[in-house]
């Protein structure tokens, strides 16, 4: 139920609802998309970014809170640990439990090799298991892994290192099939055939999904496999500084109990990390939709040793994100929304766009419509536009939200929304970091030795926007990749002495920059304290 | 001036704003949350959390960070449940009765309380998708437990210490692997792309210069 303040917009919404179920909005064209984004979307606003003054990527510019943390100083000094005495030796060490990690466990395990999962929360704790909308992969007669990699490539404004995602989709039905044998429940027709709908982008109708709960299914079904085979998992254990051997070569890290601060050394023949994203760096004040711990650890772990960025200026702002309950601010609204036929419509129930652009475009024309067209509903916590959500019964019968949406339909109905009945309020929420760290096919850096990279915490998959569904499916392709390429690796090296002498390298290019910070990193955590001043 | 209430945490009494979820009210109160607190968005369990309004007798369950706080609410957070988890081969076993005797033998001695589904977070119907699970019909099972995030409010309140959502998870992988029907689609294409059907269209679409693909792109079909 909505308070009387959006009685008014509401009533225009519901009015024009049937014509708007008919109406088909025209998509934009390249050219409309270029000067849309260039005068709203986050990553065109120059002030908001800065330029690194150290490091690998030293001349470039990425979000000026990454900066901060790149450049930042450690949190251990070299003598704060006994490299000599690794409390953990393996031949893979995985940093990070999400379905990156978890699926590089699982395939690293089959390869042979010791493997270890080190997380700084529990396994799961993850973006993975919040993704709702699905997975995608041409495994239809009408579809390609050609046609998949033309829609991703161009989605992601051509940008995407085209061997990486060559990989993703050529490996795409393969990693359904994985999945699937390993348990994970797909939506099916009764002979089979895989419920497949289009996302944001999509030329093929390829999403593949389990309810809305597609990433939890995937998650839940990874870390039991995870535990079936006793991989040890090291919970709530971060990673705070990679340690090298004498060649340079990765070779484990240096962890922290999350509760007791207790530092401890693992050396491994390989690393692998697979942190995930950035949200709670809450870039540019954006809320966020992605899990506690998303604050960017890999990518500063990985600078911090040499290892390349690609693209880290890149994120994605899911267009919708929950904009009111203000308890659920940010929440992420799941794209299958608009899949399933619900329209993006102003205050003044008018279709100001067709529901399925791409991300980067549907979250600028979004910010348009809100900002300098003044056609936002006021929410109290800034402005928002409606998703009409009852579209969706009226398209595809009644049952269709319970059946399709059900997490959709528990988050709002817990603060008097049904959404089967009333439309929602959206605006852009901090999603995905598109950049990350740089890779070859093989998933290792490309510069530092030993040291790979799989799931978000890569950039260069994608390119500059990522499409719905492509980042399920990389986490589970790479992840896997990584997982193999690093097992195998391990048998041929022999590590060589553990060193931690790169912080002290860092710091002296630090202070011969003249940057002077007492920022520690990685973050490891946000800090949602209500800070004094606020008292 | 926001409306605030009374909330004890831990026994403790603050004063938060009404319109806080209990995870924000903690971290109002200064919580600096390491455990109990995950996704923030009621997805992965972690936030369990057990309460009593003053002068109600009933305990209810929640996940923090989906439920807003009450006036004189009583909170205890409930960031770790020792369920019993069983280790099996996925490949060795088959979707059969047995396999619930042998590994989660106790659901058989559930005494038909309901407290399970009373205190489910997610409103599932707990105690029913066990008695799927006691009669080897995994793909009810599967179906009814599907929204389970795994947080563990049930098992803390079963008197025959069953482990629901490890019974349910694996009823899932059962559905999912041997009972749901095969999608031959998808067993054509993994085929046909390891028989490299498609390898020369990948090459040459992977070699176009970048005004090539933009165009191509800009024309290409979109199925309605």
């Amino acid at each position: 139920m909505y308070a009387k303040e959006f009685q008014e917009s509401l009533k225009a919404v519901e009015e024009a609802r049937e014509a708007n179920i008919a109406y088909e909005p025209a998509r934009m064209t390249a050219k409309e998309k270029e000067d849309l984004l260039a005068a709203y979307h986050p990553d065109y606003k120059k002030d908001q970014f800065e330029e690194l003054k150290i490091g690998p990527n030293k001349g470039e510019k990425v979000p000026k809170e990454l900066c901060g943390i790149l450049e930042a100083r450690s949190r251990i000094r070299p003598g704060d640990v006994d490299l000599n005495n690794p409390k953990y030796d393996v031949d893979v060490l995985v940093i990070g439990g999400g379905g990156a990690g978890a699926s590089a466990a699982i395939e690293a395990d089959t390869a042979g090799a010791s493997v270890m999962i080190a997380t700084k929360l529990r396994i799961g704790d993850a973006n993975t298991m919040m993704a709702e909308g699905g997975i995608q992969a041409a495994d239809k007669p009408n579809d390609s892994p050609a046609i998949h990699f033309l829609d991703a490539f161009g989605g992601g404004h051509f940008a995407a290192k085209r061997e990486l995602l060559s990989k993703l989709v050529c490996n795409a039905p393969e990693a359904i099939q994985w999945l699937n044998e390993l348990g994970v429940e797909f939506d099916k027709a009764p002979d089979g055939t895989m419920v497949t709908t289009h996302g944001g982008g999509t030329s093929r109708k390829r999403m593949h999904a389990a309810k809305d709960y597609s990433g939890a299914e995937i998650m839940r079904t990874l870390r039991d496999e995870v535990l079936n085979r006793g991989i040890p998992v090291i919970d709530f254990t971060s990673a705070v500084e990679l340690i090298l051997d004498e060649s340079g070569k990765a070779a484990g890290a240096v962890l922290m109990n999350m509760e007791t601060g207790d530092l401890s050394v693992a050396r491994a023949k390989t690393v692998i990390i697979a942190t995930g994203g950035a949200g709670r760096m809450h870039y540019q004040g954006f809320p966020t939709s992605n899990h506690y711990g998303a604050t960017a650890d890999g990518l500063v772990l990985g600078y911090r040793v040499g290892a390349k960025l690609l693209y880290a200026e890149t994120l994605q702002y899911h267009p919708t994100g929950a904009a009111f309950p203000q308890q659920i601010f940010g929440a992420l609204v799941t794209e299958k929304v608009r899949s399933l036929g619900a329209k993006l419509v102003n205050r003044d129930g008018k279709v100001f766009m067709h529901p399925l652009e791409t991300r980067d475009v549907a979250a600028a024309s979004i910010i348009r419509e809100c900002s300098d067209r003044g056609e936002g509903v006021q929410t109290g916590d800034g402005d928002a536009v409606w998703l009409d959500t009852p579209m969706i019964e009226k398209i595809g019968g009644e049952g269709t939200i319970e059946k399709r949406i059900p997490a959709m339909m528990r988050m709002f109905g817990s603060y008097g929304i049904d959404i089967r009945r009333e439309p929602i309020l959206v605006y852009p929420t901090l999603h995905y970091q598109n950049g990350g760290l740089d890779i070859n096919v093989d998933g290792m850096t490309t510069s530092v030795e030993n040291l790979f990279v799989a799931g978000e915490a890569v950039g260069g998959i994608h390119g500059r926007n990522r499409l719905m569904g492509n980042s399920l499916l990389d986490i589970i392709v790479f992840g896997r990749n990584a997982g193999q390429n690093a097992a195998a690796r391990s048998k041929k090296t022999t590590v060589g002495t553990l060193t931690l002498d790169h912080i002290s390298k860092f710091d002296a290019e630090r202070e011969a920059a003249g940057i002077e910070t007492d920022v520690v990193s990685p973050m490891l955590l946000p800090d949602y304290t209500r800070k004094k001043s606020e008292v | 001036m926001e409306n605030m209430v009374n909330v004890y945490l831990f026994g403790k009494q603050y004063r938060v704003p009404e319109n806080l979820t209990i995870m924000r009210a903690m971290e109002y109160a200064g919580y600096k949350l390491v455990r109990g607190c995950g996704c923030r968005n009621g997805f992965c369990g972690a936030c369990a959390t057990i309460y009593r309004i003053k002068g109600d007798k009933t305990l209810r369950t929640c996940l923090a960070c989906q439920t807003k706080v009450e006036n004189d609410m009583y909170v205890a957070t409930l960031p770790f449940f020792p369920l019993v988890k069983e280790v099996y081969d996925i490949n060795e076993i088959s979707p059969s009765q047995r396999v619930m005797m042998q590994l989660y033998p106790e659901i058989y001695a559930c005494v038909g309380c309901n407290a399970c589904t009373k205190a489910c977070t997610q409103s599932l119907n707990v105690m029913q998708y066990i008695a799927y699970a006691q009669r080897g019909e995994f793909d009810k099972c599967a179906e009814e437990s599907f929204d389970c995030v795994m947080c563990g409010c049930c098992s803390s309140r079963c008197p025959a210490g069953i482990s629901h959502p490890q019974v349910a998870m694996l009823a899932r992988r059962l559905n999912g692997k041997y009972l749901a029907p095969k999608s031959e689609h998808l067993e054509n294409r993994v085929r046909e792309i390891k028989d490299g059907t498609f390898t020369e269209l990948i090459e040459a679409l992977m070699g176009k210069p970048i005004e090539e693909l933009k165009e191509l792109y800009n024309t290409r079909e979109i199925e309605k």
